[in-house]
């Protein structure tokens, strides 16, 4: 496979994103149209490092407030109490209630953590033009691609909560500033993942195969 | 030289000629029988699959999910009583209540993300099963199909369910928690929407719809 191994690109053709067509750019054009469907098309995302780079440190900035800053805050008679996240995943730990805690936990604090470590291992070893372990980098990020929604779990935990619980003055559940700062996160990892173009993970190892055909 | 073009591309000759999206690896994409899928030697993407009868149960499966997400919007997802007082909420009522608390925008993205994304994916899906079984499949449904991806990824029925059913067990400790219609109906609606993707195969209607270039189409 190694010595058949060619891109789109050192071909000189282009892939739509949108319908799959392959086609050629007329010459000296590097962004042409697609002939079926109209799409805008590039050999590669433009700035695809620089705005991966920008929404992920957007993000990372982010994770600091989402996780000092109250999601939730709780008022009864005695007096108001204000939950950070991993305050709530404490709160849902009971002998009962620990499956729950653990799928909070791994949703909202190691999910979003993990996502940003990946993005930045992904965006740094294609940068330095990483000749190895495309497939494993391939797979690493379609797994952060996957699995990233599913930190949104958390803002709607608390969405929901707030919503039912108006029982005034009995008791009241109210959203806090950090639930802004954490969907941010999740949203801003999410646009660093689609901004991110996984065929510059091949670039490099690519053109070395052609050299050494 | 000009950077941007208005001209169209030439499509290549080898009409089963592609490149993965995912490393751009050129390859000839076999034809496949039934259930068969092809996938990329180098990254193993899953370039096709072939499904059977795909566009009618799209479109079954489509209606379905439409039928489900009325029926989530209309009714009372969860209640709760307490000491002879009660309250409930629907799916539309968390993200007001969200708003009317001062969180504008994270009612904006949970309102776009469980109601506003979910109808589009589910609309564009019908619309494009619904052009698809025309002889000639109209431009405009390759304009749906270029963004019927993109209301996929930022819709989050199956998020919020887990959500909701982690806030009903919170809130069982406090109070009784009665499940309401809406949430059976988006029980179902999460596997609906998922066996619509899994039927739903945009390559069959690529292939037949109207190009822009039709000077260029073979």
């Amino acid at each position: 496979m190694t010595e058949s191994a060619v891109s789109a690109l050192q071909l000189g053709l282009q892939s739509c994103k949108s319908c799959g067509l392959l086609s050629r750019p007329p010459a000296g054009v590097e962004e042409g149209r697609c002939p079926r469907c109209d799409e805008s098309l590039e050999f590669r995302e433009r700035q695809s490092l620089q705005r991966a780079w920008a929404f992920l440190i957007a993000a990372a900035v982010c994770y600091v407030p989402a996780n000092i800053l109250p999601v939730l805050s709780t008022t009864t008679a005695t007096g108001t109490d204000s939950d950070t996240i991993i305050q709530g995943v404490a709160l849902l730990w009971s002998p009962t209630g620990w499956p729950l805690a653990i799928i909070v936990l791994v949703a909202s604090i190691m999910i979003p953590s993990a996502k940003i470590l990946s993005l930045g291992y992904l965006l740094i070893t294609v940068e330095r033009g990483a000749l190895t372990s495309g497939e494993q980098r391939t797979r690493l990020y379609r797994i952060v691609e996957f699995i990233g929604r599913w930190s949104m779990v958390d803002v709607f935990v608390d969405t929901f909560t707030a919503s039912l619980v108006q029982l005034q003055p009995l008791m009241s559940v109210e959203p806090g500033p950090g639930l802004f700062f954490f969907a941010s996160v999740v949203v801003l990892t999410m646009l660093a993942v689609e901004s991110f173009d996984p065929r510059l993970i091949w670039d490099a190892s690519g053109a070395s195969g052609i050299a050494h055909a | 030289m000009s950077r941007r073009s208005e001209l169209h591309n030439r499509p290549v000759e080898d009409a089963a000629l592609i490149a993965c999206p995912d490393c751009d690896l050129v390859q000839r994409l076999p034809s496949l029988g039934p259930g068969v899928s092809a996938r990329c030697p180098r990254c193993d993407f899953e370039l096709a699959r072939e499904r059977e009868s795909s566009l009618q149960r799209t479109l079954a499966l489509g209606v379905g999910a439409a039928i489900l997400f009325v029926i989530a919007n209309s009714f009372p997802m969860l209640g709760l009583s307490v000491v002879g007082r009660s309250a409930e909420t629907t799916v539309f009522g968390g993200a007001m209540h969200l708003w009317n608390d001062g969180r504008e925008i994270v009612a904006v993205l949970v309102l776009f993300t469980v109601i506003i994304a979910p109808a589009l994916q589910i609309g564009f899906v019908i619309a494009i099963a619904l052009a698809a079984h025309l002889s000639r499949v109209p431009r405009w449904a390759g304009a749906l199909l270029r963004h019927q991806p993109l209301t996929r990824t930022w819709s989050m029925i199956e998020v919020m369910l887990l959500g909701v059913l982690v806030a009903l067990v919170k809130i069982a400790e406090l109070a009784h928690v009665i499940p309401g219609i809406a949430l059976f109906a988006l029980g179902a609606l999460t596997f609906v929407l998922a066996a619509v993707q899994a039927a739903f195969d945009p390559r069959e209607v690529w292939e037949r719809v109207a190009w822009v270039d039709a000077d260029a189409q073979r």
